[in-house]
C-alpha cells in the first residue's frame, strides 16, 4: 500500500522536475532540477528491490556527473543565459514533435497487455544486493567489465586532449 | 504482472516512456548545449528504469548489470562531451548550438 503511494509520488516528482529542467532559463536551476529527478529515479530503483543500483545511481549521477555539469557552468560563467532567438513557430513545432513521440510510446505500452498475463514468479529479495550482483558481474560479465576500463581510458585521454589550450 | 501492490510493469513502462519523451522534447526545444546534454542523460535514465522493472519482473539480475554498464558509458560520455562543450565555448564564446550552422544546406 505504502509502496503504491511511493510510486506515484516519485513518478510525479521525477516528471515535474524533468519539466523544470527543460523549461528553466537558468542552467544552474536546470542542473538542480535534474538532480531531483535522479533522486526520484533512485527511489524507484529502491522500490524495485535494486538497492545496489540505487546507491550507485546517487553516487555516480548526483555525486559525479551533475557536479561535473555544475563545474563546467561555473567555469564558463553561464549563470545568466542570453535569450534564445527562435521563432514561436519553431518552438511549438518542437513541443508538438516531442509530445507526439511520447503519445506513440504510451500507446505502444498500452498494447502490451500480455505482459500482465505472466504469473508472478518466486521473488528473490536478495537479487539486487551487492553480493549477488558482484557474483554475476565478476563471473558472467567479467570481459565487458574489463573492457569498460579500456573505455574509461579512452574517454580520459579524449577529454584531456580536447580540453587542451591549443590543439596541435 | 504486478511488481508490487497495484503497480504493474505497464506503470513503469509508461513512466519510462514519459521521461524518454521529455528528454526528446528537451533536445528539440532547447538550443543550449548543456541543457541538450542533460536531456540525453534523462533519456538514458528513462531506459534504465524500464530495465530495472523488467529485472524485477523476470526475477533476473542480468538487466541490472546492463543498467550498471549504461551508467559506465554515461560517465565516459559526460567526460568527453563536456570537454567538447568547453572547446565549443572557447571557439564561439557561446553554448548556443544555433551558431554552428556551417553544415547547414
Amino acid at each position: 500500500m505504502l509502496s503504491e503511494y511511493a510510486f506515484w509520488f516519485l513518478s510525479f516528482v521525477a516528471v515535474f522536475s524533468a519539466a523544470g529542467m527543460i523549461f528553466s532559463k537558468n542552467p544552474v536551476y536546470s542542473v538542480l532540477s535534474l538532480i531531483i529527478t535522479f533522486f526520484a529515479v533512485a527511489g524507484h530503483y529502491f522500490l524495485l528491490g535494486a538497492q545496489f543500483l540505487a546507491a550507485v545511481h546517487i553516487i555516480v549521477y548526483a555525486g559525479a556527473i551533475m557536479v561535473l555539469f555544475l563545474y563546467v557552468i561555473m567555469m564558463l560563467n553561464l549563470n545568466k543565459l542570453e535569450e534564445e532567438k527562435r521563432s514561436i513557430w519553431s518552438k511549438s513545432l518542437s513541443v508538438a514533435t516531442g509530445g507526439i513521440l511520447m503519445l506513440v510510446l504510451l500507446a505502444a505500452v498500452r498494447r502490451t497487455d500480455e505482459l500482465n498475463a505472466i504469473a508472478a514468479g518466486e521473488y528473490d529479495a536478495a537479487m539486487g544486493l551487492t553480493q549477488n550482483l558482484g557474483n554475476v558481474l565478476y563471473r558472467e560479465f567479467l570481459m565487458p567489465f574489463e573492457l569498460a576500463s579500456v573505455l574509461f581510458l579512452g574517454a580520459m585521454v579524449g577529454a584531456v586532449y580536447l580540453s587542451k589550450k591549443e590543439l596541435a | 504482472m504486478e511488481l508490487y501492490h497495484n503497480i504493474t510493469i505497464n506503470h513503469y513502462l509508461a513512466l519510462s516512456a514519459v521521461l524518454f519523451g521529455m528528454g526528446v522534447l528537451g533536445i528539440l526545444f532547447r538550443r543550449n548545449a548543456i541543457i541538450m546534454f542533460m536531456c540525453i542523460e534523462l533519456m538514458l535514465n528513462a531506459v534504465n528504469i524500464s530495465l530495472v522493472a523488467f529485472s524485477k519482473m523476470w526475477n533476473h539480475t542480468d538487466a541490472q548489470v546492463f543498467v550498471f554498464f549504461i551508467m559506465v558509458v554515461a560517465a565516459a560520455e559526460v567526460a568527453v562531451g563536456l570537454a567538447i562543450l568547453m572547446m565549443l565555448y572557447r571557439n564561439t564564446h557561446t553554448t548556443d548550438t544555433s551558431v554552428l550552422n556551417n553544415l547547414k544546406f
